[in-house]
């Protein structure tokens, strides 16, 4: 079973067409890398799959729980890092985690245990006592990394989650996440405009103006649109007209 | 950061079979949502100061000034003359509930453009339930709010009956509820913060002045019947007559049953206005605005 299975989805701001039929699904314990650049529709697919906003064209499943008619289920399998900031800066570190685990049913001791196993994970250990304000863009990145672990999803969706952080908080916030791949089996969906954040082994959906043009892994999706590497495969897909999408079996 | 290896504590974490959400998890979650509440409202100690303070001035300043220009008859529930201090006190503690009811309105707005709204509205939970328990998270901090300006009331001469301040929670709370949902309507239609200046012109004055607060609706209705006819259809007066009369120990049947009726119909706009399929946040899709 996908992790995420996204069919045939649609969607539009008013007459502004923002995603056009786009499918592509993510196997369990992979990491793939939605490619775009600003304006290619990541938010717009972001907040179709966390229900923020409604599929009205095509459907969205995760773990086979279709996000509009079971979104509860959906929702509980999928930890989700938002491109905004979305800690609340008055309150702590500790009081902003345990906020989320109440909103996943999760509390007293169980949540204190994963907060303080997850702190650790991200190098956070000893800051739960400070105040969101306090933190740094880097450190806020990784508190709410460890949010959307609370509740132990089986996917996880970052949204441009390296934006704005120096060049070490990249590499180590990454390196995290594609360890979580590895050891613990989680499904990622990690979109960005940031081409190096790819690797060879990482699977990419790349979006253009709400279309997908391409779909893959590195290896083919490089193939296949006659490029040397995956950037001039980006380069190429996202600002070159293509004739239709470059379709690359996993 | 280092990509230190995973504490066996949290290893595991798949295959995870989900437990079916139960009463606990519920009651967790709404623990949570009023937890915050309360926590935000004690860090801004503003907030909390300013909720005083503004009732208060109209106690020890306006009430002390008009009582000798508006005399009070004896209406129901006084059974005697009173002190326009009292009188005005029911009043006093809607206006709490009324600012409080707008202010969580304005942190719906605020989260939302903050983002921190987004953390709610992808809980797993029932968005409706997400919602209702968010009211009662800003109803508990309202009722906190009320109380305390009950107790430097107090200090100041104006008592009620003591089984009154038993009897009004329920009124309280009940209005409360209805003012939540209300700024929680509101929320949902309002797409800026900047936008808050409004809703004080068009909501909270106009509320709070056509109603029996600071003066009894038959004075109105000599001085003015269409603004009588005003007053009778703003929501605002039957929650000040339910908790004046709750402190007496009396329950205005009218009142409840309006009070409880507009809590219904707001609660439901706003399940319906957050609603991401139907409501009004589908139409701020359509403008390219964020859920």
């Amino acid at each position: 079973m996908a992790a995420l299975d996204v069919a045939g989805v649609s969607h539009s701001y008013g007459p502004k067409r923002a995603l056009n039929d786009v499918s592509f699904s993510i196997a369990p314990a992979t990491f793939t890398v939605l490619l775009g650049l600003n304006g290619a529709g990541k938010t717009t697919l972001f907040s179709l799959i966390s229900h923020l906003y409604d599929t009205r064209g095509g459907s969205i499943r995760i773990f086979g729980h279709d996000v509009s008619r079971a979104s509860g289920e959906a929702l509980r399998r999928v930890g989700i890092v938002f491109q905004a900031r979305t800690l609340d800066l008055d309150l702590s570190v500790h009081q902003n985690l345990s906020y989320h685990a109440a909103l996943h049913g999760i509390g007293g001791r169980e949540a204190r245990q994963r907060i303080a196993a997850l702190l650790d994970i991200v190098d956070m250990q000893g800051r739960q006592h400070d105040k969101a304000r306090s933190l740094s863009g880097g450190q806020i990145r990784r508190i709410e990394i460890a949010r959307a672990l609370l509740h132990r999803p089986s996917l996880l969706l970052l949204d441009e989650a390296t934006v704005g952080l120096d060049i070490q908080s990249r590499a180590g916030i990454l390196a995290t996440i594609r360890k979580l791949v590895e050891t613990e089996g989680i499904g990622v969906l990690w979109a960005t405009h940031l081409i190096d954040e790819v690797e060879d082994g990482d699977h990419v959906v790349v979006l253009r103006q709400g279309e997908l043009v391409a779909k893959g892994k590195v290896a083919d999706v490089v193939r296949t649109s006659g490029a040397g590497s995956i950037r001039d495969a980006f380069s190429r897909l996202s600002r070159i007209e293509t004739a239709g999408i470059a379709e690359i079996s996993p | 950061m280092s990509a230190p290896a995973m504490p066996e504590k949290v290893a595991g974490i798949i295959p995870v079979k989900f437990e079916k959400f139960g009463l606990r998890h519920y009651l967790i979650c709404l623990k949570g949502l009023v937890l915050r509440e309360c926590l935000r409202f004690l860090h801004q100690r503003e907030r909390f100061i300013s909720s005083l303070v503004r009732p208060l001035i109209w106690l020890f300043i306006f009430a002390a000034g008009f009582r000798q220009v508006l005399g009070v008859s004896i209406i129901p529930p006084y059974k005697t003359y009173v002190l326009y201090e009292v009188y005005i006190t029911p009043g006093l503690c809607g206006m709490i509930l009324l600012f409080s009811g707008m202010q969580s309105s304005l942190s719906m707005v605020y989260d939302r453009e903050m983002g921190n709204m987004r953390t709610l509205l992808v809980s797993p939970f029932p968005r409706w339930f997400l919602l209702v328990s968010k009211m009662l998270a800003g109803v508990s901090v309202s009722i906190a709010q009320v109380y305390a300006f009950l107790i430097v009331a107090w200090f100041w001469g104006v008592k009620a009956p003591p089984i009154g301040y038993l009897m009004v929670l329920p009124a309280l709370f009940l209005s409360g509820m209805m003012l939540c949902a209300l700024g929680m309507l509101l929320s949902s239609m309002i797409k800026q913060l900047e936008n808050f200046a409004g809703i004080m012109n068009f909501v909270i004055f106009p509320g709070y002045f056509a109603s029996p607060a600071l003066y009894p609706l038959w004075r109105i209705q000599e001085a003015s019947p269409l603004l009588y006819k005003i007053c009778l259809a703003n929501p605002f007066t039957y929650a000040v007559e339910l908790i004046r009369f709750a402190f007496y120990g009396q329950i205005n049947w009218l009142s409840l049953g309006v009070v409880a009726g507009c809590t219904l119909l707001f609660l439901a706009a706003a399940i319906i206005a957050y609603d991401p399929s139907r409501g009004l946040m589908t139409r701020k899709q359509d403008t390219g605005g964020n859920a």
